[in-house]
């Protein structure tokens, strides 16, 4: 089309006559505004979409409608104390933001957790991942019109909700670790509910597969939409189950194994096709595969402590603050200064639901963060919806939003 | 791994590094910020380190005389599985580091928030706005001098005149 109007432009100008190219003439591109109260856009995400009839021609993401800025709060707490702030970032997953944040920390102070609080760790670790692509998977199939799935999915997720009340004492901000460990072991009854969830949980993700796999309607709806190549999805930063979608095989799990992941036996689901079908393929993959490793990891679960003995790092035991004199000081300190790291900058991340989460601390010495940077998953993914929504109707946007699965909680910090 | 970093850069911008450091494991190069997008295209091209997928860039505030701000670059490369950290020092009197963008398209909303939080500009980034921060918003607040509360007045209220607060 340009070059046609540039020839014309040429033949006219060379015929003296002077032309004016007015593009668009008829106005048939309009600036639509989608969000930030959006049912579609799953938050506060706004979209300031530029339209050629119902194609969509550029896309621009506008964050900030839920900054909270944490990476300040931190700077202005103990390490423990910032805790809490870590289960209202990505808040469908808030035991695996704990994960990476103690996981951090614990890197900064060079202290390990015992074997038993790391099985604990993965265990959950694996529970919120499903319920956090339990969400998904609802939501995303409501998106394109799918229902009855949203409440299946729902319902399972409640039943994950009810494990956490037993082993954590809350439902949904857990803030169950701690530097160095979990806060409380887990019980023979919250065992006993993990293990039956697991027996029962293939079977409903079947019925809900069944709802899908084969239906016409999700399937034109989500298939060849929003690709995006294994090229540009490094490019531009995608990680998680999208970048697994596209073709590149990086998990963290595997990569960089941290925790216990390097003892028990999983698969990492790749798909090469880069479209909403595939990251809907790799994520419900990934459910079956965490049902896997928390099956390995209730067998494996070894005894013992489940908190790292380390005065300078953490919390001393309560009976022992009680009756020793050594440990009323720590415990004094640790509560009122936090601990005392190392001077020094860490860097760590998990592999997170959303994809990769990582926290990176610069340390003065003191018990406060000097500075805290969260790497949030959802803020990179976010990031390519631009690529991935040019060229497509206005009807994919939310299948296309709803595929990536972005947490604004987590992308606004 | 470590060693051929070291041995690679050195071999091609000896006078550019400034300190090599190690700490719990990781690897971080502080390096002058004018040959900071040289640098990076040579991780990213080169076959045998290929440093092709950036994981984040973030600032921080040291709060001193000189060098008072630091651009930190975290990179990961997607063949050797490694992590490498990257540093530039930034003075405050003229805050302004070339950006990478042009390495790695993944760089531009990370400058962004890094410009927004900080007011650390990048040259020759394509579209350099604040992210967070509302647009006229005049502050940078995870300096350290910005107060933890907030400057009351700097944001508007609905239905209210913007009030105008002399810094400092």
């Amino acid at each position: 089309m340009e070059e046609k109007i540039d020839k014309v432009v040429e033949s006219l100008n060379r015929r003296n006559i002077e032309a004016e190219v007015r593009k668009d003439p008829l106005g048939t591109e309009m600036i639509l505004n989608v969000g930030p109260q959006h049912p579609a856009t799953h938050g506060v995400l706004r979209l300031v979409l530029k339209l050629d009839g119902e194609y969509i021609v550029d896309a621009v993401p506008e964050l900030g409608y839920l900054h909270r800025g944490k990476e300040k709060i931190a700077e202005n707490m103990t390490f423990l104390e910032f805790l809490p702030h870590t289960d209202r970032m990505d808040y469908l997953a808030p035991l695996s933001n704990n994960t990476a944040y103690m996981l951090a920390v614990e890197k900064l102070f060079g202290i390990e957790a015992p074997k038993r609080a790391q099985y604990i760790r993965v265990i959950l670790n694996e529970l919120s991942r499903i319920s956090s692509h339990l969400v998904w998977l609802g939501t995303f199939a409501m998106d394109v019109g799918a229902l009855t799935v949203f409440m299946w999915c729902f319902r399972e997720r409640e039943k994950i909700l009810s494990i956490f009340d037993l082993v954590t004492g809350v439902r949904f901000t857990t803030s169950y670790e701690r530097i160095g460990g979990v806060a409380q072991d887990i019980t023979d009854e919250a065992i006993h509910a993990i293990k039956g969830f697991i027996d029962n949980f293939p079977k409903e993700l079947e019925q809900c597969e069944k709802l899908l796999n084969k239906n016409r309607i999700f399937i034109e709806r989500v298939d060849g939409i929003g690709v995006i190549t294994k090229e540009q999805a490094i490019d531009i930063g995608l990680s998680g189950p999208n970048l697994r979608a596209s073709g590149v095989s990086r998990d963290l799990r595997k990569d960089e194994p941290y925790l216990v992941y390097n003892e028990i036996d999983f698969d990492i689901p790749v798909y090469e096709e880069g479209d909403c079908l595939a990251r809907y393929y790799v994520r419900l993959d990934e459910m079956k595969e965490s049902v896997k490793i928390v099956r390995q990891c209730i067998e494996k679960l070894p005894s013992g402590p489940v908190k790292a003995d380390e005065p300078k790092a953490t919390h001393p035991k309560k009976e022992k603050i009680y009756t020793k004199m050594e440990e009323l000081i720590h415990d004094f300190i640790i509560t009122n200064f936090g601990g005392t790291p190392p001077v020094g900058e860490v860097y760590h991340a998990v592999e997170n639901p959303k994809g990769e989460l990582g926290f990176y601390i610069v340390s003065d010495g003191t018990g406060y963060p000097w500075r805290l940077k969260v790497r949030s998953p959802s803020f990179t993914n976010i990031q390519a919806l631009p690529l991935l929504l040019k060229g497509h109707m206005i009807a994919d946007l939310v299948a296309i939003i709803g595929s990536i699965d972005p947490v604004m909680g987590e992308a606004d910090k | 791994m470590k060693d051929k970093i070291i041995e690679k850069l050195s071999n091609l911008f000896k006078d550019d590094i400034i300190e090599v450091s190690e700490f719990r494991g990781e690897l971080t190069i502080v390096v002058k910020k004018e040959k900071i997008v040289d640098i990076c295209k040579f991780l990213k091209e080169e076959p045998e380190l290929s440093f092709d997928y950036l994981v984040d860039i973030c600032g921080v505030d040291y709060y001193r005389e000189k060098d008072r701000f630091a651009v930190v670059y975290n990179l990961w490369s997607l063949k050797n599985k490694f992590r490498l950290r990257l540093k530039v020092y930034v003075d405050e009197s003229e805050p302004v580091v070339p950006s990478v963008t042009s390495v790695w398209s993944a760089a531009n909303w990370h400058e962004r928030e890094t410009f927004d939080m900080f007011g650390i500009k990048f040259s020759g980034h394509p579209d350099l706005r604040r992210i967070y921060m509302p647009e006229d918003f005049e502050y940078y607040p995870l300096r350290k001098d910005f107060p933890l509360q907030g400057i009351p007045g700097s944001i508007p209220l609905p239905g209210q005149e913007k009030v105008k607060i002399q810094r400092g």
